[in-house]
């Protein structure tokens, strides 16, 4: 029988590794997995890449991960926030490295990551210092540059309902990455903020089909990262 | 919802903030560089609006027009700020501030949502500048500053694949520079992407000769334009 639900967030994220590479799903903070980051934080593996499209806000989260010490490298397309002078801190002292790529050729190279397309080309970027060193070709008379796809050992995403299967379907722009990477990764864990009955989920309205997806936690309130900002938390 | 419903909705939020911009100055304020901007705006087309000014567009495209908002985050048929009850942080524009979805909206992934630009399904991008040259090089991400945390977003990607550029930009930066100019010093978004530009002096429209000047605001001359230009203008 499968069954993908896993009892906590602990459980799930326990064979994280260091030197991972992680992709986490949400921009800003619609669709990010706040638990599960959480559960990363206590378990402690260091030295991650992290995708993601930002950088995170204030204290807690992805922004709290990377204070922590635990992500060697960022992949994003926009590691500014108004509220959080986590990560500029550590980049000016050479403490973490960025890939800085554009959102659309980020979610691009996702998407063929999880295709097993392991390059394309692209107009985006053509004559701007983000496609210096990348092989250029003309095709049809116009310039394009080539892109790298992107894989990951694990996606951390975050869904409104999920059967045991792990179809998936998710809230409103919190859809955002995660379907993509939960394409891109050797294992997807998901927190669900409901985890329901198969067939419960009709399969025309199937987001993310099942064979994406390798863990289930439910998570049924999650917080919501713009609260605890306010609030003034800090995790751990 | 009729177009004309939903530019009173975009109204109804704003009409409160029309004063900012009362002044001695010379030439068009904020929001009648929007204004002049949604004129351009075609029945039926498919818009995305960049962060700051260009949001301001959604409030002016005339009466008997039909707009379709993109937000890069992944909504088609945005909608406009919600009541305060009514806000869900999973909801959110690419500037992350909550939003609210139009009847006949829907929700998609980010590679979906950038097939859309990089696809050339959107027919017009208004954006800001902090440079334009005289061949249409758009330089909107960085200032290429030496401790700068580089953010590009989607900015790229919406230069490289929607159809029709407008940047709505004041003419001059706040220490009388001109922005634009013959080549850019700042790191290019794009090469040759601007259609047309709406400053607070007059709307021009990038030609293969040059910059050319279509509009002047009231009380302003060729002349005045052409001195905080730094580059040559074409008459109308």
């Amino acid at each position: 029988m499968i069954d993908k639900r896993i009892a906590s967030c602990r459980d799930a994220v326990a064979d994280i590794f260091d030197g991972a590479t992680v992709m986490i799903g949400g921009f800003g903070e619609a669709g990010s997995p706040i638990e599960l980051i959480h559960a990363l934080i206590d378990h402690g593996a260091r030295n991650l890449t992290v995708i993601n499209n930002n950088t995170g806000s204030g204290h807690v989260g992805l922004a709290a991960l990377i204070e922590n010490g635990q992500v060697g490298k960022m992949i994003c397309s926009f590691p500014r926030t108004a509220n959080s002078t986590v990560f500029p801190d550590l980049y000016r002292a050479g403490k973490i490295e960025l890939e800085l790529v554009p959102q659309g050729t980020l979610a691009e190279r996702i998407r063929a990551g999880g295709a097993g397309i392991p390059a394309f080309y692209t107009a985006t970027s053509v004559g701007t210092p983000l496609a210096d060193g990348k092989k250029h070709e003309m095709f049809d008379g116009q310039e394009f540059v080539q892109e790298r796809c992107l894989t990951a050992d694990f996606a951390l995403i975050k869904s409104l309902n999920a059967d045991r299967y792990g179809n998936l379907i998710y809230n409103k722009t919190a859809r955002n990455f995660a379907p993509i990477m939960a394409m891109a990764a050797k294992c997807t864990i998901v927190q669900t903020q409901e985890c329901v009955e198969a067939g419960d989920i009709d399969p025309e309205v199937v987001v993310t089909p099942g064979i994406f997806v390798n863990r289930i936690v439910t998570v049924e309130n999650p917080a919501q990262e713009s609260k605890l900002v306010n609030a003034g938390v800090t995790y751990p | 919802m009729s177009n004309l419903t939903m530019s009173s909705l975009f109204m109804s939020k704003i009409s409160q903030h029309n004063h900012e911009d009362a002044s001695d100055r010379i030439g068009w304020d904020r929001e009648q560089m929007a204004q002049k901007a949604a004129q351009d705006i075609p029945d039926g087309a498919y818009v995305n609006l960049g962060i700051g000014i260009p949001e301001k567009v959604a409030r002016y495209v005339p009466e008997g027009r039909e707009v379709i908002y993109h937000t890069e985050n992944g909504l088609l048929g945005m909608g406009p700020t919600p009541e305060d009850d009514e806000i869900d942080f999973e909801l959110i524009n690419a500037g992350k501030k909550p939003v609210s979805a139009i009847a006949g909206a829907a929700y998609f992934h980010h590679a979906d949502s950038f097939a859309m630009i990089r696809g050339k399904h959107i027919d017009v991008c208004v954006l800001g500048a902090m440079q334009v040259s005289a061949k249409g090089d758009l330089a909107n991400w960085s200032t290429g500053a030496v401790d700068a945390i580089p953010a590009v977003g989607g900015a790229m990607d919406l230069v490289a694949g929607v159809k029709t550029i407008f940047v709505i930009t004041q003419h001059t930066t706040k220490q009388g520079e001109p922005k634009l100019i013959e080549h850019c010093s700042y790191p290019l978004t794009g090469r040759g992407v601007v259609s047309r530009i709406y400053t607070d002096l007059a709307v021009i429209k990038v030609t293969e000769r040059g910059l050319e000047v279509v509009e002047l605001a009231p009380g302003v001359d060729f002349d005045y334009v052409q001195q905080r230009t730094g580059c040559e203008l074409l008459r109308p």
